[in-house]
């Protein structure tokens, strides 16, 4: 048995128990536990081959090709493997543009997928839909962001994972999360030529994060932490305590201006990457109407999810990273269970069958859900860099909107980032809100003195990646779409169109 | 702005703006070009300021190319082909004739 790669839409089915959407750890644990159940499952995926951003390109990679990747990077392949070895239909390239729910009965709900393969559109539908839409880089607005030579620091991991490739020349690498000193580590074995890490986690000695600590000490991220912090303060040049940085440069990243310890400095480079943590991908989650809850510890909005995934919306579920920043193996284990509950609410596996596994399945999330506090009280952002000061700073790098601009906007009342949207176009661009949408929310809040769950994030509507309108136009039209748009019955129109009289 | 630590096995030919580029098969389009020592994608829409791709995973839309005629695409989201043709885009797009062709005059 393996899985059936579906390169084309019409290859994909009507209908499917599951539908899971990402091929992340989370996504490719879904499927693997909901086909091994014997349901008819599909995967849709952004990217070609399986693996998510954190295991790309993990079923092409070799270890003696890529050794500055690290130990965790390989975790990924056993399940890489038994992800290719389950019996899904496997749609990469695949753009998921809309989830809705339709009500068949009082009591079913079935849920519709908009999705896009080699350039054409097909609604899809399932009982159960499992959003693993992993994690983004929280934004990280600073003067200067949008120069050619600034990436995010996830970004240069990505080139690193899947084509060896890494920033030419000397790198400042800025920012805090431990994101941030594990490429650091993974640059330093790829032999970079100059590395400046310019750290800007606050003061570890505040009693939000020490008490922490024991449970810290308890967890899998002990000694690879304290191992990576070591060896890049020993490769690299560090600067901690940060606060305040410009990128420099006319039409390309020329330099580095920034403050440590109240001495300003610049230094020159030619390529910038920027890190403060990563939050949930929520766009889809957000258009299919699940409702989102603020996490202030992690200081984001995730999906309203129970301990298994069930969102707010029936059938809709939400595992991995995009229902809470936990890491790639807490995801996967999450996202066994995600699935697990979806078969026992549509009945596909018998909830006494999933209970003995739900436990078992909980321990392990638990234990990887170890020392997470830690590390989200110890690298929670600086303010300045959550909500800049800088009035010339672009926010929204789309539309270009300033901090000036949103803050004189704020300033007229706009009840929250919907309304400021109308305002301003914050959001509107080609990305949608997702590279401004967590600033727009810090600033709003900091501005009206209130909390970041009270300011709320922009309502995202479908289709939430680029669509052709011819594309839409070839899918299935109900005949009340149809009388909508042509003022007529079907039928009339089915009619006139035969003899020829259309006016 | 990105340099190869491996040397290119199984070449790929595309060109950027009518220059000749090679490329690893399976390499995404956008890491291909920047490897490639193409350092400007586009320039931005409203100000026209030069861009380049910032997050490689299909977030940011930074990355925004003409392929084969067709705009917009993600270019860190396309794979790499032999033959591809990859304009970059200048400023905000505007519907070249056929807003004024007979063709696309609505009735």
């Amino acid at each position: 048995m393996s899985l059936r790669e579906v390169s084309t839409a019409s290859d994909l089915r009507d209908f499917y128990d599951v539908i899971v959407i990402g091929a992340g750890p989370a996504g490719m644990a879904a499927a693997v536990e909901s086909s091994s159940a014997g349901a008819r499952v599909a995967v849709l995926d952004e990217n070609p081959r399986p693996g998510g951003q954190i295991y790309r390109e993990i079923t092409r990679n070799r270890p003696e090709r890529r050794t500055y990747l690290g130990p965790d990077y390989w975790k990924g392949k056993p399940l890489a493997e038994a992800f290719g070895h389950s019996t899904v239909d496997y749609a990469p390239r695949a753009a998921v543009w809309s989830l809705e729910s339709r009500d068949e009965t009082v009591a079913q709900t079935r849920n519709v997928v908009g999705v896009t393969v080699a350039g054409s559109a097909r609604m899809i539908e399932a009982d159960a839909v499992v959003l693993a839409t992993g994690a983004q880089e929280r934004p990280m607005p600073v003067p200067g962001w949008t120069l050619p030579g600034v990436m995010t620091a996830g970004a240069a991991q990505i080139a690193l994972k899947a084509a060896g490739a890494m920033p030419s020349g000397t790198v400042v690498l800025a920012g805090c999360g431990p994101l941030l000193y594990l490429l650091a580590s993974q640059l330093i074995d790829a032999g970079v030529s100059g590395l400046t890490v310019l750290d800007t986690a606050q003061s570890p000695f505040r009693v939000g994060v020490l008490r922490h600590i024991p449970d810290f000490m308890l967890s899998p991220y002990v000694l690879k932490g304290i191992g990576l912090l070591v060896k890049v303060r020993r490769h690299a040049n560090v600067f901690s305590g940060v606060n305040s940085i410009e990128i420099t440069g006319a039409n390309q990243v020329e330099g580095v201006k920034f403050s440590a310890a109240g001495k300003e400095q610049t230094i020159p480079t030619s390529a910038v990457l920027l890190h403060q943590g990563v939050i949930p991908s929520t766009s889809l989650t957000n258009a299919a109407g699940c409702e989102l809850k603020w996490n202030d510890e992690q200081r984001a909005f995730q999906p309203v999810a129970d301990h298994e995934g069930r969102t707010s919306k029936a059938g809709i579920f939400v595992a991995g990273d995009g229902a809470e920043i936990a890491g790639a193996q807490a995801a996967e284990v999450s996202g066994r269970i995600t699935a697990l509950a979806a078969l026992s609410d549509s009945g596909l596996v018998s909830i006494t069958a999933a209970a003995a596994r739900l436990t078992t399945l909980h321990t392990q999330a638990r234990r990887f859900l170890r020392g997470r506090a830690f590390l989200d009280a110890l690298y929670s952002p600086r303010q300045v860099f959550l909500a800049p000061r800088d009035p010339e700073t672009i926010v929204c790098r789309c539309e270009e909107i300033t901090v000036r601009k949103l803050r004189e906007a704020i300033a007229l009342g706009p009840p929250g980032p919907n309304q400021l949207k109308t305002f301003v176009r914050c959001g509107m661009g080609q990305c949608q809100g997702r590279l401004c949408a967590a600033t727009v929310t810090e600033i709003m809040a900091e501005e009206k003195k209130v909390s970041p769950s009270d300011v709320g994030t922009y309502r995202i509507r479908s289709p939430v990646k680029p669509v052709r309108l011819a594309e839409l136009a070839h899918l299935p039209h109900t005949p009340r779409a149809l009388k909508a748009v042509t003022g007529r019955d079907p039928v009339d129109h089915d009619i006139k169109k035969k003899s020829g009289h259309i006016t | 702005m990105l340099s190869r630590l491996h040397r290119i096995e199984q070449p790929v030919q595309l060109t950027f703006e009518g220059v000749v580029i090679q490329a690893e098969r399976g390499d995404m389009l956008a890491t291909a070009l920047l490897a490639a020592g193409i350092d400007h994608f586009r320039q931005s829409v409203v100000s026209g300021s030069p861009r380049a791709p910032y997050c490689l995973m299909g977030v940011c839309f930074e990355c925004l190319v003409t392929v084969d005629g067709a705009q917009n695409r993600q270019a860190c989201l396309i794979e790499v082909e032999d033959g591809m043709t990859v304009l970059s885009q200048k400023g905000a797009p505007t519907i070249p004739e056929l807003a004024t062709s007979e063709e696309g005059m609505v009735p």
